[in-house]
C-alpha cells in the first residue's frame, strides 16, 4: 500500500470531512484521550471507509499528539488505509490453516477474477481486496469475508459467483 | 439489584436453572459464535426466531462455539423431560425440519451428532444431574462417548454451548461470580494468591510462566496496578479465545476480579484484535450486565474492592501479542515491543505495575479459586497442570475446539479426536505455536502435550493452534509462509529480526521458485541461530523456529527442491506440473468441466488431455479428480 502517494498525488482526493461530527468522536466518545488514538482512528475510517489525510492534521491539532506520530500510527497497523477502498471489502484469510487448505489459490482466483492485487481497488470502486492474517474461523478455512458476511470452506471455483453476489 | 453474598446468587442461580435445565417449552439453541455464523447460523436463527415468534411451545436462543465446528452450524435442542440432543450441519434451509423432527421423537437420526448424558459442569458437582431421571433417545449415541469428546475435560470451555453468552444470569446459574464473591467475603487477597500459585497455572498464551508467581511479583510493587487481558490472539490457526469471549465473556471478566483483588488493582483493560468484532460486542453486553449487578464498579459486594473493566481494540498487528508492545498500543502508540530488562509487573502500562494474562488464564482462575489449587493439580503433568484448549485446523477430519488435560498425546488428539487426515491422504505433521512454533512429524507424535516435552522438539505449546499438514502440504512452502508472516509483521526495530528474517524470506522464496543452491540450508541455519540469539522481543527470537524444525525434520524437501528443482508435494509452482494418469483416468470429464482455463479436454470415458501450454496449476483439477487420476510430476 503506498502511503506517501495518498499524501502527495497530482488530484488530490475529493472530500466533505464532518468536522462537527469528527469533534464528537473525538471529544464525546473518545474524552480527547491520547490513549484512544487507535480507536478514534477506527472510528474515522469507519465513517469515510478510509482514514483521509484532513482528519490526521485536524486530530493532531485538537488531541494535541504530533502528526509524524499519528501518521506513523496510521500507518503502522495493517488495518488503517489511507487511500479510498471500494464498496465492498473482500478481506481474504492468509492464516496457516487457510493457507493449508488452499488459501493461497483462492486468492490468486480473486485477484484474477478481479485484476487487481492485494491491497488494491477496483477501478469503479466496486471492490478492495485485503488480506487478512487470520480472522479466527479456522475450521471453516479456506475463508473469505466480504464486509460482514462470512464465507467458509471456499472453493477455487466458487470465487467468481460469490463476488458477483455484491454490488 | 447489587449483589452482597452468595445468598444473592443461589437466587439467581434458583430463578433460571428451571431454563437452564428443565424448560417448559422445546427449548432451541443455536450456536452462534463466528464459526456458526459463518456457516449460516444466524440465517437459521432469523428464521426460526420468525416461526416461532408466537409459540410458547418452543423457544429459540443462542449460545457460543459447541466445539465441533467441523459439523457447523450446531443446534442443541431439549425440554424438560426429553434428551438434550445436538443436531449437526442445520443450515438455515433445515431448521424448522429440525425443530420438527425433535417434536415429533426424531426420525432423521444421520442430521444427529448426539445426545448429552451430563449437562452440568465441573463445577456443579453439588446438585443432581438433570438427565439422570430422563430417558435417553434409542439408537442416538452419547455424545461423551463419541471420539470428539470422550477425552475432554473442560475447564475453560465450561461453559461454551451451554449457556447463552449474552445472559449473566445463565453465567451465575452455573456457579458464575461464585468464586468472585466468596473470596471478597471470606479471603485475604493472599489467600488467593497463594491458590493460584499452588494450582501450578501456567499463562495459556503461549509464553506458559507461572501465573501464581506473576501475580505475587506485581503484588509486591507499588503504585497504581493494572491488570490486562491479552486478547489479541494473533497466532494463525488459533481461536480458542475468541471462543472464549463469544461463548462466555463472563468467566473472563469473573478472572480479572479475582486477579485486581489478589494484586490489589482497580482498573482492567481488555485488548481485543480487531478481527474480533463479535467478541467485543459480547463483552461490552457482559461488562453492562456485571455492572448492573454490582460485580463491577465501586464497592463490590459491599467490600473495598473496585474495579472497572474498560475494553481497548487493536488494529491489524501480530506483534501487539507481544506484552510490552500490547501495553504501548494501550497507551495509543505504535506497537514496538521493548526490552525487558525490567518486567512489566514492575513497570508496564503507564509505567505502573501491570499484570498481563491471556483470555483463556483468566478463565481458568475462577474454576480453581472454586474447586481448590489441589483439584486443578490433579490434572495435567509435573510441569504442565490442568488442561489446555486446542484448535484443531487445517487437514484434519474433526476440525474444532478441543479441552483436553495437559499430557495426553498428541496422536491422541490428531488421531482419536481428530478423526485423522481425511480423503484417505497421508499425515505428515503437525504445527503447533503459531509463527514461533515449529512442525512436528509422525514419530513424535506419541509425545505427551506438555510445556516441556513440546519444547525438547523444536516446537512450543504456544496459545493451543494445532494445524494437521498432509502429503499435500509443502514444508519448505510452511517456512517460507511464516517468514512472509513474520517480515510483515516483524515492528522492524532491531537489526536480527528486521534484516534477519528478510534475508531468510528471500533464500527460500529462491528455493520455491527453483533457484535455490548448495550452501542455502546451512546459510539458513545460521541466519535462523543468529536470529534466535540476538533478537530484541519474542516475535524475533521465535521467528525461526518453523524454519528450523522443517530442516530438521524435512531435510529431504529441502533437497529435492534445491537439487532436484522438484516439489514432490505439488505446491510450488515453479516446480512442478501435472499429468493426467492415462490407467487412473476414467474420462468422467468433471476436471474438464471444472478448468478455469480450459486446459483438459478429452470425450467422455476416453482418457483426458491436459495442455501444459493453458495449465496455471490452480489445482481444482486434482481436487475434485475422485479416482487420483491427477499426478503430479
Amino acid at each position: 500500500m503506498n502511503h506517501a502517494s495518498a499524501l502527495e498525488s497530482d488530484q488530490p482526493v475529493e472530500i466533505e470531512i464532518d468536522y462537527m461530527e469528527l469533534d464528537t468522536i473525538i471529544e464525546n466518545e473518545f474524552g480527547n484521550n491520547k490513549e484512544n488514538l487507535i480507536m478514534i482512528l477506527q472510528a474515522i475510517q469507519r465513517k469515510y471507509n478510509y482514514i483521509p489525510q484532513p482528519t490526521l492534521t485536524y486530530l493532531s491539532a485538537k488531541i494535541g499528539i504530533p502528526y509524524s506520530k499519528i501518521y506513523g500510527v496510521a500507518t503502522f497497523y495493517s488495518t488503517f488505509s489511507l487511500e479510498p477502498r471500494g464498496r465492498n471489502i473482500v478481506s481474504i484469510c492468509l492464516g496457516t490453516a487457510c493457507h493449508v487448505r488452499g488459501g493461497e489459490r483462492v486468492r490468486e482466483r480473486i485477484e484474477e477474477s478481479l485484476e487487481i492485487k492485494d491491497g488494491e481497488t477496483t477501478e469503479d470502486k466496486r471492490y478492495t481486496l485485503e488480506s487478512v492474517r487470520c480472522i479466527g474461523c479456522c475450521s471453516l478455512g479456506p475463508v473469505v469475508k466480504i464486509n460482514e458476511d462470512m464465507h467458509g470452506r471456499i472453493t477455487s471455483d466458487e470465487v467468481k459467483s460469490i463476488l458477483g453476489q455484491y454490488e | 439489584m447489587k449483589i452482597q453474598s452468595v445468598i444473592d446468587l443461589e437466587k439467581i442461580t434458583q430463578e433460571h436453572s428451571g431454563n437452564l435445565y428443565h424448560p417448559d417449552s422445546v427449548k432451541v439453541n443455536i450456536g452462534m459464535a463466528s464459526c456458526g455464523i459463518a456457516a449460516g447460523a444466524q440465517a437459521a436463527f432469523e428464521t426460526a426466531t420468525q416461526a416461532f415468534a408466537e409459540s410458547k411451545a418452543v423457544a429459540i436462543g443462542q449460545t457460543g462455539c459447541i466445539g465441533y465446528c467441523e459439523m457447523e452450524p450446531l443446534v442443541e435442542i431439549f425440554s424438560g423431560g426429553t434428551p438434550r440432543v445436538i443436531y449437526k450441519n442445520i443450515t438455515p434451509d433445515k431448521i424448522l425440519d429440525a425443530i420438527n423432527d425433535y417434536q415429533n421423537g426424531i426420525d432423521q437420526k444421520k442430521w444427529i451428532l448426539g445426545q448429552m448424558r451430563d449437562p452440568r459442569s465441573l463445577l456443579e458437582d453439588d446438585i443432581d444431574n438433570p438427565l439422570a431421571k430422563v430417558a435417553p433417545f434409542e439408537a442416538i449415541p452419547f455424545l461423551e462417548d463419541i471420539p470428539f469428546y470422550k477425552n475432554q475435560v473442560k475447564i475453560a470451555l465450561r461453559n461454551c454451548g451451554y449457556i447463552d453468552p449474552d445472559c449473566i444470569e445463565e453465567y451465575i446459574a452455573k456457579k458464575g461470580y461464585f468464586a468472585l464473591i466468596q473470596a471478597l467475603n471470606h479471603s485475604e487477597p493472599g489467600k488467593i494468591l497463594e491458590t493460584v500459585k499452588t494450582s501450578g497455572l501456567r499463562g495459556r498464551g503461549g509464553g506458559g510462566f507461572p501465573t501464581g508467581i506473576k501475580w505475587a511479583t506485581c503484588a509486591k510493587h507499588d503504585g497504581d496496578r493494572y491488570i490486562i487481558c491479552n486478547a489479541d490472539e494473533g497466532d494463525p490457526g488459533a481461536y480458542m479465545d475468541r471462543s472464549i469471549l463469544e461463548g462466555d465473556p463472563h468467566s473472563v471478566l469473573e478472572g480479572m476480579l479475582l486477579a485486581g483483588y489478589a494484586i490489589g488493582s482497580s482498573q482492567g483493560y481488555i485488548y481485543v484484535r480487531n478481527e474480533y468484532p463479535l467478541a467485543v460486542k459480547r463483552l461490552v453486553t457482559a461488562i453492562k450486565q456485571a455492572e448492573t449487578y454490582g460485580l463491577i464498579g465501586d464497592n463490590i459486594a459491599g467490600t473495598d474492592f473496585s474495579f472497572n473493566v474498560k475494553i481497548s481494540t487493536g488494529a491489524g498487528a501480530f506483534v501487539c501479542g507481544e506484552s510490552t508492545a500490547l501495553m504501548a498500543s494501550l497507551e495509543g502508540n505504535v506497537g514496538r515491543p521493548r526490552a525487558k530488562y525490567v518486567h512489566t509487573v514492575e513497570k508496564g502500562f503507564r509505567e505502573g505495575p501491570t499484570n498481563l494474562n491471556n483470555v483463556e488464564t483468566y478463565a481458568n482462575v475462577p474454576a480453581i479459586v472454586l474447586k481448590g489449587a489441589e483439584w486443578f493439580a490433579g490434572m495435567g503433568t509435573d510441569h504442565s497442570k490442568g488442561t489446555k484448549v486446542f484448535s484443531l485446523v487445517g487437514k484434519i477430519k474433526n476440525t474444532g475446539l478441543v479441552e483436553v488435560p495437559m499430557g495426553i498425546s498428541l496422536k491422541e488428539i490428531a488421531f482419536n479426536i481428530g478423526g485423522g487426515v481425511p480423503k484417505k491422504k497421508k499425515f505428515k505433521a503437525i504445527q503447533t505455536g503459531g509463527p514461533s512454533g515449529g512442525c512436528i512429524p509422525e514419530r513424535f507424535m506419541d509425545l505427551p502435550v506438555d510445556y516441556q516435552k513440546l519444547a525438547e522438539v523444536g516446537s512450543i505449546m504456544g496459545s493451543g493452534g494445532m494445524i494437521a499438514m498432509d502429503q499435500d502440504t509443502c514444508m519448505v512452502d510452511v517456512a517460507r509462509y511464516f517468514m512472509d508472516f513474520l517480515k510483515e509483521e516483524s515492528c522492524g526495530q532491531c537489526n536480527p529480526c528486521r534484516e534477519g528474517i528478510k534475508q531468510v524470506l528471500d533464500i527460500l522464496t529462491s528455493i520455491c521458485a527453483g533457484n535455490g543452491k548448495e550452501g542455502d540450508i546451512e546459510l539458513l541455519e545460521e541466519l535462523g541461530s543468529m536470529i534466535q540469539k540476538f533478537s530484541l522481543c519474542g516475535l524475533g527470537t521465535s521467528a525461526p523456529n518453523p524454519v528450523l524444525t522443517t530442516i530438521l525434520y524435512f531435510r529431504d524437501e529441502y533437497e529435492a527442491h534445491i537439487r532436484d528443482k522438484k516439489c514432490p508435494s505439488g505446491v510450488c509452482k515453479a516446480l512442478f506440473h501435472y499429468e493426467i494418469d492415462a490407467e487412473a483416468c476414467t474420462g468422467c470429464r468433471v476436471c474438464a468441466r471444472k478448468c478455469p482455463q480450459d486446459a483438459i479436454t478429452g470425450e467422455k470415458k476416453k482418457v483426458h488431455d491436459l495442455n501444459q501450454d493453458l495449465c496455471i496449476k490452480c489445482g481444482i483439477c486434482y481436487d475434485v479428480c475422485k479416482f487420483n487420476a491427477i499426478a503430479i510430476r
